[in-house]
């Protein structure tokens, strides 16, 4: 990724974290949170991961917090914008802030076990090729020097992580018919 | 500088293939809604605006068959005066127009136009603006965007109407975006590929998902397993194609703008042009709908019947011209699939909007996952052992007919359950 895009992309993230805190409206807020998550899709998809900042902005921007907006919308909560910020919350807020900061110069200060990042260009792509079966996709786009993300992503789920992915599926499976079950319960 | 070719090519790629090609089908489709529109009604529609010689003195107008209506319909729309109701939420009422539009016009970017135009010296210039590996995915990611502009429209116009018409178009998006997403995976099975260029280079070469009549360019019939495929694939087409329809709250599904209930919905307070950018981000998306309709199902820009190989080497003065007929026979697809859409709007009432959500959650996203399965063994048959499909095949039926009993059940009225 050309350094002015990861610039590009990583202020608007910043300025978008910004101002969910910073907005008094929480429609605004959820708003801003939407325009961090665009900066995050960014940010993944200039790092070659196009599955997973799509997935971002699929899921988290175009599902999550469309029900965000749509609750808050349907609460209409006029107090909130009213309410002057008292000190204990925001003490605890810049607490937390300087406990994530102590511990990311803890991390950066250390040199990194590999410091040089993966050379993303051909030959390594030819050499990755070689890990799989010959006349899959994945073989194929590695040696048209194109990274397969999607395909990398499924062969890993399916292969590597098979049984915890099928455990999610059953997780997911539970809680959906709680809601039902929840929410079917009427009263008369 | 040589760094300059690429990019300039890329930006005449992209105002050429967004501006010139996807948004003037805008006006081309409005007015192909309102001449069709008044044939189905047994009218005769817009059919005056033409050149008005009549105020040069010349005895009778030039009346174009009324093709220049759309542009009229613009200027009306720009110099109508743009009212800001004083109640409204200012910036996000601003905001809310260009968030439907924007997103629309975005994914046109993914779109495969045509094959790859050649240039006298040899070098290719693909008719897609990013040709990248994910374009269904990216495609519905954006478009999922939109459901934004129409949100904040009727919660910025602060008014009751248009507040409900918001509230229903997010709760249906949603909704519907399931059954699209979950409709595509047996497409995105048989093809392996998410690149949308390389599926319609496949079809173009084996026969469109829905017409599979010919392969390595020559005509045949279909063999057993990609001629059981097709059942699947017309389950899919069926349910993106009705999705697609209620994604851009097209009629049978325009509960957000139901005048009946609301009003004229989200947009009762939007005057002017600001008005006319909901109505632009509507046809915007309804093309860009057809258009991915056109790709994944239909062929995109393949001409077909073994037609595309024999046209591939036709070139003018050098220039290869198959990139050109191919993105004439493309539009020519969008064309008739956007009369279909049209056609639709004006035959089929509006859905009730428990019907809207009984026909997302209940039929489409049950069909559509039934349909994964079926797929799936279908393209699995030939590793498998005949006892694994018998079990395979058995299984999905019990899961089939669960499913529909299931249905059946929940339809019967829930008893009253003491909390």
């Amino acid at each position: 990724m050309p350094s002015y895009l990861f610039w590009l992309f990583a202020t608007v993230m910043l300025i978008g974290g910004v101002a969910v805190v910073a907005f008094r409206n929480p429609v605004s807020s959820a708003l801003s949170v939407v325009t961090c998550f665009v900066g995050l899709a960014g940010l993944f998809i200039g790092l070659s991961a196009f599955f997973v900042g799509v997935i971002q902005i699929l899921v988290y921007t175009g599902a999550v917090m469309v029900l965000f907006l749509f609750i808050i919308m349907l609460l209409d909560l006029k107090d909130e914008a009213k309410r002057a910020n008292s000190i204990a919350p925001v003490a605890g807020g810049i607490a937390l802030v300087l406990a994530f900061v102590v511990q990311l110069v803890g991390v950066l200060s250390k040199p990194l076990p590999n410091q040089a990042a993966p050379v993303l260009d051909k030959a390594s792509m030819a050499a990755a090729a070689a890990g799989f079966p010959e006349k899959g996709k994945i073989a194929e786009s590695l040696n048209e020097g194109r990274l397969p993300d999607v395909h990398l992503i499924g062969h890993t789920l399916f292969t590597e992580y098979n049984l915890p992915l099928q455990v999610l599926g059953v997780l997911l499976l539970v809680a959906t018919v709680g809601v039902v079950v929840l929410s079917k319960r009427q009263v008369d | 500088m040589p760094d300059i070719v690429p990019i300039f090519i890329i930006l005449t790629k992209i105002v050429i293939l967004t501006f010139v090609v996807v948004l003037s089908l805008v006006p081309v489709a409005v007015y192909f809604e309102r001449r069709f529109s008044a044939v189905i009604q047994d009218r005769v529609g817009p059919n005056r605006v033409g050149i008005p010689l009549t105020l040069f003195g010349a005895k009778k107008d030039f009346h174009l068959f009324g093709l220049i209506q759309p542009i009229a319909d613009g200027i009306k729309l720009f110099l109508k005066e743009d009212f800001t109701p004083s109640h409204v939420r200012e910036a996000f009422y601003w905001l809310a127009p260009a968030l439907t539009v924007v997103p629309a016009l975005i994914t046109v970017c993914v779109v495969p136009f045509g094959s790859p135009l050649t240039l006298p010296d040899g070098t290719k210039i693909p008719l897609v603006i990013a040709d990248i590996d994910i374009g269904p995915l990216f495609v519905f990611s954006v478009a999922s965007l939109s459901v934004y502009g129409i949100t904040l429209a009727g919660w910025a116009s602060n008014s009751k109407f248009p507040f409900i018409g918001g509230v229903r178009s997010t709760a249906q998006m949603i909704s519907y975006e399931i059954s699209l997403g979950l409709s595509i995976i047996p497409v995105l099975l048989y093809f392996g590929e998410l690149n949308l260029g390389k599926i319609v280079q496949h079809q173009a070469e084996n026969g469109w998902l829905l017409l599979p009549l010919w392969k390595d360019g020559s005509l045949c019939l279909p063999d057993l397993q990609t001629a059981l495929f097709w059942i699947p694939a017309v389950i899919s087409f069926f349910i993106f194609t009705i999705s697609i329809f209620a994604e851009t709250n097209r009629m049978p599904f325009d509960l957000p703008e139901c005048e009946t209930e609301l009003v004229g919905g989200y947009h009762t307070e939007y005057s002017s042009m600001k008005f006319a950018m909901f109505f632009m981000g509507e046809y915007a998306a309804m093309v860009i709908g057809s258009a991915l309709i056109v790709t994944l199902f239909l062929g995109g820009w393949s001409m077909g019947f073994t037609l595309d190989a024999k046209i591939a080497d036709w070139n003018f003065a050098g220039f290869g011209i198959a990139g050109l007929i191919h993105l004439g026979v493309f539009l020519t697809k969008l064309i008739a699939f956007i009369l279909f859409f049209i056609l639709v709007r004006w035959t089929v009432p509006r859905f009730r909007y428990d019907q809207l959500m009984k026909l997302g959650w209940v039929v489409f996203f049950e069909a559509a996952l039934i349909n994964v399965f079926l797929a799936a063994l279908i393209i699995a048959a030939p590793d498998l052992t005949k006892t694994i499909l018998a079990v395979g095949a058995v299984l999905l039926i019990a899961v089939t007919a669960a499913v529909v009993w299931v249905a059946k059940v929940s339809e019967e009225k829930p008893k009253l359950v003491r909390a």
